[in-house]
């Protein structure tokens, strides 16, 4: 198989004799070349994540001090959804809708997989470039387009979608249920089938990319696991996404040709609507096939970054390597049989329940065999403690706080009373938001010396990550308890209920935390724009690392090496093997007479 | 309070900023004079490494603290349903073992971090397998989760399959709506007449078909009452939206989906009194009324109306975003003894009575055939389209 993957890698690679030049828009705009594209999916998305993070800091003011007047209200969100700069109880869920489906989509998926799993894959499988520049160019651009349909369709007349990320039907067909559900969800909808055409370009390319243009020697057991989890995520995107296409066009069919897929017997503003025969559940049951793959479609590529940082910061080898790429396996399998457990009372047979219960808490097994491997890669190891690597290690803390509730979201019975509440939102926000979020961080912190030649601060990167890690604990672990005090979710305000009258600090607490924490994310930015522009020049292999693509030249340049494409001798993780003098062997490095061989 | 709270922590946080920024500097002194290489030397891995340290014992601290602080919020112990131990004692026994697993990982996380913590010229142990570990970590959790599993679905059959003939249950219909709740009794027949939102007109805001028999005693109100000890079989129904019926106190939850009967029954096994004078009720309410009456002394201050002072009712609560009134749909649950019960049912009137009363007799529209006709050929014309 790797004998195909040179062969082919050698046709495709460029004849740098006769290199034309580059115009300014063809390098830094509709550039084929993957570094490129992997930066622009970068950039693209933390401007995304800005904007999602903020209108979270919007939304959770209102929670700690409801209904209060607010300057920063009136200056964003205008006088029409915060009059006199009170939040208006719809602009709230408006803010809830597009934070989550920018944050999960926009910056998780898009931004986490497209920037790495560009940058690094043809650069750690020792290839010139993807299988299909052009279609590469068209995936970012067709994301592109996404994320300014979806930023456009905050500014229509009647709002932005308002029905929460995962826009159930009638709430989200009809106009007279909410009034974000008139143009605004149509631009969603339009929105996100953009997405999902330029994430399956993405997908595809990374299979085919992975599969076929694999150096000479590069065997599948000897791929980095940053590349067996983006391998992973794409087709776990390829299953899955098309999914979500097909029910947002039904979707789509309801709210505009009179089609009744998700609706039957709805008697609102006063008129009997003509709907009849659908039902809502179906479109759960196809919204969320995507929507759980989709959590692991963010958090495989963060737990592969984090496998790889840990490891080379650790001067050790990942702890077992083919358990983690069956585990990566495992859970991708599973992802696709459990989607279930977000809808154990959704009205469906209970019978379903019990099924979806046992193939959920299933997901816990491969899940811990992750952690105790990451653990132990540590132990014993000699930690370089760099930014990127103290990312790593709070991913796996956040990851095994986050993950462990898991188990009582995925038990249908304990679920009755959950579901809904502020547990999910502590749940859900420190295993996949906050885990993946610090991959995405630590990858940066890493890769930044390969993206830009330039070394990142390392000082403000440790400000950085103490405060964000204090800040995320303080935000969502207060979170279950007030979600275990039955707090339920999307309430524009808890004043409603005196019940809940001894959360209000609680929520305050939160909001405090919230917001000193992404105040902190200034220094990250001033960190990342600082140092393209001026931070010191970075040396060839500055995190000493075994994989390819710290052996091609600082400077960046299309076809990525400019000579021969290096030959793979060995896994990626001889790091501090003996019978070596550094305690780093990279791939290209072949074996000694006699010496020990992993993973062939 | 709350207030000083919060600068409280900013000025915390902003002095322990402060306090990482000074650390970080000095240790560059003597290192080189100006390491900016962005690589970590030594000095960065030991105070990382303590920093490390000092976050396990940070989480260790923010657990206690929110156990201590918040723990008496959660809904683990006071049930009011017959089935609510079950889950609360599945609860319990996931929370031991969770609360057990991450303070063990968390430690060997951050300790390693601490202890490992880089030094030039140290050299990692070369280990990359062991399959003996791997077989051990694969095997606990298979053994802990059968057990869990094993459980949460023993707990989950007996909650949710529902025989409808055992006992003597009651049924109810929880109609829900933008953004208010309805239920509807099945009156002296036990039989709840059939319903559709066609039938919507006037008084007749369930869309109770009044042609069906079963129809003719049932009842309804906008306040729920249910008898102690008595099993209670709720048929949900939707008008417009998703909405979810949520009554936490009685570990009950179920969607209410329009074009469908849901269901969820449970038997309350204690009186609204009761509870109100359990202890844990007791602090909670005149905590909750504490906070309202300083509440209330601002507001007067500003010339409002004082807050009403808080006694404690089951409720049932819309968790199903549903539209811009979501927070506040809610309905109240009264339990009462059987004989309380039958006294406030029996003064209600039935719906046909109301509906006579408001002299608009119900006709059933004969409509939902003839619409439903186009609509069917409408899908059909577009799958054909879509194939």
């Amino acid at each position: 198989m790797s004998a195909v993957g040179h062969d082919l890698s050698h046709d495709h690679g460029h004849d740098h004799e006769h290199h034309h030049k580059d115009t300014f828009i063809t390098k830094y705009i509709f550039s084929i070349d993957h570094k490129m594209i992997a930066k622009q999916y970068l950039i693209t998305g933390l401007l995304m994540g800005i904007i999602g993070v903020g209108m979270s800091l919007l939304f959770r003011m209102q929670i700690a001090w409801p209904e209060e007047s607010f300057g920063i209200f009136k200056f964003f969100l205008g006088e029409k959804m915060a009059p006199g700069g009170v939040m208006k109880n719809d602009a709230y869920l408006a803010l809830v809708t597009i934070h989550g489906t920018i944050m999960v989509f926009f910056v998780l998926t898009a931004g986490l997989s497209g920037t790495f799993s560009n940058l690094l894959i043809p650069l750690q499988i020792g290839a010139r470039d993807m299988a299909s520049g052009f279609m590469n160019m068209i995936s970012y651009w067709l994301f592109f387009i996404s994320t300014i349909i979806m930023l456009c369709s905050l500014f229509v007349e009647s709002g932005p979608a308002s029905a929460g990320w995962t826009i159930y039907p009638p709430l989200s067909a009809l106009p007279q249920a909410i009034p974000g559900s008139g143009t605004g969800m149509t631009l969603w909808l339009i929105s996100m089938a953009i997405f999902i055409a330029s994430s399956l370009m993405g997908s595809l390319n990374y299979v085919v990319t992975v599969i076929n243009l694999r150096t000479k020697g590069m065997s599948m057991t000897r791929l980095p696991l940053t590349i067996w989890t983006f391998f992973v995520t794409a087709i776990i995107g390829i299953v899955s996404f098309p999914v979500l296409l097909s029910a947002a066009l039904l979707l789509i069919f309801d709210r505009s040709f009179g089609t009744s897929f998700f609706m039957s017997d709805i008697y609102i503003a006063g008129e009997v609507l003509h709907y009849q025969g659908g039902s809502p559940v179906l479109f759960e049951h196809l919204f969320w096939f995507l929507g759980h793959p989709e959590v692991y479609i963010v958090i495989l590529p963060a737990m592969g970054i984090v496998s790889e940082i840990l490891t080379t910061n650790s001067r050790k080898p990942i702890f077992g390597y083919r358990a983690m790429i069956a585990s990566v396996l495992a859970i991708a399998f599973l992802s696709t049989i459990v989607w279930g457990h977000h809808m154990f009372i959704s009205g469906m047979n209970p019978f379903l329940g019990s099924v979806f219960t046992f193939t959920t808490l299933l997901i816990a097994i491969p899940s811990a065999v992750k952690a105790f491997n990451w653990i132990t890669t540590l132990w014993k190891g000699n930690l370089q403690m760099n930014p990127g690597m103290l990312f790593s290690i709070g991913m796996v803390s956040t990851f095994i706080t986050g993950g462990l509730t898991g188990i009582i979201l995925g038990d249908s019975t304990l679920d009755i009373n959950v579901h809904d509440t502020y547990f999910v939102i502590a749940h859900f926000h420190l295993v996949m938001g906050i885990s993946a979020l610090y991959g995405f961080f630590a990858g940066v912190y890493h890769w930044f010396p390969k993206m830009f030649g330039r070394m990142m601060d390392k000082n403000l990167g440790y400000i950085h990550f103490w405060v964000t890690a204090v800040c995320a604990y303080g935000v969502f672990f207060p979170m279950h308890f007030i979600g275990m005090a039955g707090l339920p979710r999307r309430y524009y305000t808890n004043t409603a209920f005196p019940l809940f009258d001894d959360l209000a600090d609680v929520n305050v607490l939160i909001t405090v935390f919230a917001l000193v924490g992404a105040a902190f994310q200034v220094v990250f930015f001033w960190n990342f724009f600082y140092s393209i522009f001026y931070g010191k020049k970075a040396t060839q292999n500055p995190w000493r690392s075994n994989t390819l693509e710290w052996t091609t030249p600082v400077e960046h340049m299309h076809g990525n090496w400019p000579g021969e494409i290096p030959h793979v001798h060995r896994w990626a993780y001889d790091y501090s093997k003996p019978g070596h003098d550094e305690d780093f062997v990279p791939q290209i490095v072949p074996y000694k007479d006699g010496e020990e061989q992993l993973h062939h | 309070m709350t207030s000083l709270l919060v600068l409280l922590v900013v000025v915390l946080l902003g002095v322990a900023v402060w306090q990482l920024t000074k650390i970080f500097d000095l240790t560059q002194i003597g290192a080189n004079a100006s390491d900016d290489s962005g690589i970590a030397n030594d000095k960065d891995n030991n105070i990382n490494g303590y920093l490390m340290f000092a976050f396990l014992v940070f989480i260790y601290i923010t657990t206690i603290y929110c156990c201590v602080k918040f723990g008496d919020l959660p809904l683990m112990d006071n049930s009011a349903s017959e089935h609510g131990p079950d889950v609360d004692r599945l609860m319990w026994i996931s929370m031991i073992l969770i609360f057990f697993v991450q303070t063990i990982t968390q430690a060997l996380l951050h300790y390693f971090a601490f202890k490992y913590r880089g030094k030039q010229g140290k050299k990692a142990l070369y280990f990359a397998d062991n399959d003996k570990l791997e077989f051990v970590w694969t095997i606990i959790p298979v053994i802990v989760l059968a057990g869990l599993i094993l459980y949460g679905l023993y707990a989950w059959t007996n909650i949710m399959f529902v025989d409808e003939k055992e006992g003597d249950p009651i049924f109810v219909e929880l109609y829900a709506k933008q953004f208010s709740w309805e239920a509807r009794y099945a009156g002296e027949d036990n039989m709840l007449g059939k319903a559709n939102v066609r039938y919507i007109e006037g008084v007749n805001t369930l869309g109770v078909d009044m042609s069906d028999p079963n129809a003719q005693d049932d009842k309804v109100v906008q306040e729920l009452h249910i008898p102690v000890g008595r099993k209670v079989i709720f048929k949900m129904r939707s008008q417009d939206v998703l909405h979810s019926a949520y009554m936490p106190h009685f570990r009950a939850q179920m969607n209410c989906v329009p074009g469908m009967v849901t269901q969820f029954a449970f038997t309350p096994t204690m009186t609204t009194d009761e509870m109100r004078q359990t202890p844990e009720m007791v602090e909670k309410v005149a905590r909750i009324n504490k906070i309202r009456a300083k509440k209330s002394a601002a507001l007067v201050a500003e010339g409002k109306t004082a807050l009403e002072p808080y006694n404690f009712d089951y409720l049932l609560l819309c968790n199903k975003i549903c539209g811009a009134s979501h927070y506040n749909m809610q309905m109240k649950i009264v339990v009462v003894s059987e004989a309380d019960y039958k006294k406030w049912l029996n003064e209600k009137g039935t719906l046909s009575k109301a509906i006579k009363e408001a002299n608009a007799p119900a006709e059933a529209p004969a409509a939902t055939e003839a619409t439903s006709a186009p609509v069917a050929d409408t899908v059909k014309a577009i799958a054909q389209l879509v194939k």
